[in-house]
């Protein structure tokens, strides 16, 4: 299987999604920027929560969201893979490219965008009824995978890429909540690597985490991004400088909805931040 | 504004640093004082008193790298406390440097007095006005005047010049004054080099404004 373009996938003609040559790591030339977000404004009904946003995503970086509560970074993610449209009354406006095509131009499906840009939540949530192998082969069969074999390679792959195959490769059939909170935040990280996605979002994936199993996450985090581009939502922002390239800083504005104040390499924005709002929030002094 | 405590914690350790500016410029002092004197005496004192300078040097790292681990500081925060710790580091070292001024001395023993110390008195005079203006730079945060603390160095590199002019010249036309003119030039060695950790800290003060970290001035020596 060779290139299917990703236009062609996002409107529906998949490629096969059994195929190991057609994952991210077999792209001849990963595009620089994964994602062109072009002044994207997000409301809830008539609630604005995100003004304005414009910034490119590196493909194969961390890249990180940090925050006040309240300030959009869990809702700009959200529009990033158009799960924002499933909020009631939920709107969206502006543009998001993935390599090039706009996930909310007429005819992109939106399953596949979630396919190959993948979400990880908060909370782990792996589905409560089936197996740990079940739990990262959902996605595949979805997907209309059949063969057992395929389906198990995969499984395979994908739990050795979340770190997690040497723990659990002879309890594949316990159930996935039988797992420690670390482990099950893994299996949902195997459960969104399973689809091969190019880009995987993380809607603050540590904070039900002790800080052992953070620490695995976030260098689990910085493995995959040799794979997949990263894109992580998180209070905390030692991780944010721990495990990320570049760095947003937003904040709520007068208006109440959520802007980007300041996007940089993480670095320059940890150490020396060009705008006194990003200095005070990340020094402490309020937030 | 929130984070008092640890506003209050980097504010006791600026306090600490110019303690130790104060430490270091007082052996300075005393040490060209006892040379100027020919008081051996006084400078195995001061020999004795550095282990107390160094002292604080270690105290006030140990509290920095405290705050730093407890505090997790971002920013300004972060380049404030990490200059602290080279900012110690180049402050313990100009004490060392006067340490090594009083053991001049000491081997200087019972040399007649009064001393013919050539260009050297003025080298101390320009070194000491360079730390005090560091250290002012420092807690003003004032980068004009951190850099012209680097073009200060210039003049003393000049000094240093005259000094090696004198002393060769002297050695030349009496070579019984080799060893004595030997000391004079490791002395002003020293004050030189207490002129460069002055611009060490100049260039500190810069990057702890800034977040920029640049050489300013290239000492000659």
């Amino acid at each position: 299987m060779t290139n299917i373009s990703v236009s062609n996938a996002l409107l529906g003609s998949a490629r096969a999604p059994g195929s190991q040559a057609a994952g991210p790591a077999a792209e001849a030339a990963p595009a620089r920027m994964a994602l062109n977000v072009s002044n994207l404004s997000a409301w809830y009904g008539s609630k604005l929560a995100v003004s304005g946003v414009s910034l490119d995503i590196r493909a194969n970086n961390v890249t990180a969201l940090i925050g006040p509560s309240g300030c959009g970074k869990t809702t700009l993610i959200r529009c990033f893979n158009r799960m924002h449209e499933f909020a009631p009354n939920a709107r969206v406006e502006g543009s998001v490219l993935f390599d090039g095509v706009d996930i909310y131009a007429p005819g992109i499906d939106p399953v596949r965008v979630r396919q190959r840009i993948g979400m990880v939540f908060q909370k782990p949530n792996p589905f409560p009824t089936m197996s740990i192998a079940e739990n990262v082969a959902a996605g595949l069969r979805f997907l209309g995978v059949r063969s057992r074999s395929a389906i198990a390679d995969r499984v395979e792959a994908a739990l050795r890429l979340a770190a997690l195959w040497d723990e659990v490769k002879d309890d594949l059939k316990k159930p996935g909540i039988a797992l420690s909170g670390g482990q099950q935040q893994r299996l949902c990280i195997a459960r969104a690597i399973a689809v091969e996605p190019e880009i995987i979002l993380m809607d603050e994936p540590c904070s039900a985490l002790d800080p052992v199993a953070t620490l695995k996450i976030e260098d689990l985090m910085r493995d995959l991004s040799q794979r997949y581009t990263i894109v992580i939502v998180t209070h905390n922002m030692q991780q944010a400088a721990r495990v990320s390239d570049h760095t947003a800083f937003m904040l709520m504005g007068d208006d109440g909805a959520g802007h980007l104040i300041e996007y940089r390499p993480t670095q320059d924005l940890f150490t020396r931040p060009s705008d006194k709002r990003t200095e005070d929030y990340i020094t402490g002094r309020f937030g | 504004m929130t984070r008092d405590l640890f506003t209050k914690e980097i504010t006791e350790l600026q306090d600490e640093v110019l303690v130790l500016g104060s430490m270091a410029e007082k052996a300075i002092l005393d040490a060209m004082a006892a040379l100027r004197d020919g008081d051996a005496r006084w400078s195995q004192k001061l020999i004795e008193d550095d282990q107390k300078i160094n002292a604080k040097r270690f105290e006030i790292e140990e509290k920095c790298i405290f705050v730093i681990g407890s505090q997790q500081p971002m920013a300004t925060d972060l380049r404030s406390l990490v200059s602290m710790l080279f900012i110690t580091t180049d402050l313990e070292r100009i004490a060392d440097h006067a340490e090594g001024i009083a053991r001049i001395n000491v081997m200087l023993g019972d040399e007649p007095l009064p001393r013919r110390l050539g260009y050297i008195p003025a080298m101390a005079d320009r070194a000491v006005t360079m730390l005090r203006d560091s250290l002012k730079a420092y807690i003003e945060r004032d980068i004009a005047s951190a850099r012209r603390i680097c073009e200060a160095d210039d003049e003393v590199d000049r000094l240093q010049d005259s000094v090696y002019d004198e002393c060769f010249s002297a050695m030349v036309a009496d070579p019984t004054t080799i060893q004595r003119n030997t000391y004079m030039l490791w002395t002003s060695h020293n004050l030189e080099r207490i002129a460069d950790r002055c611009t060490n800290i100049a260039e500190r003060v810069i990057y702890l404004v800034t977040g920029n970290m640049q050489e300013i001035n290239v000492s000659k020596y």
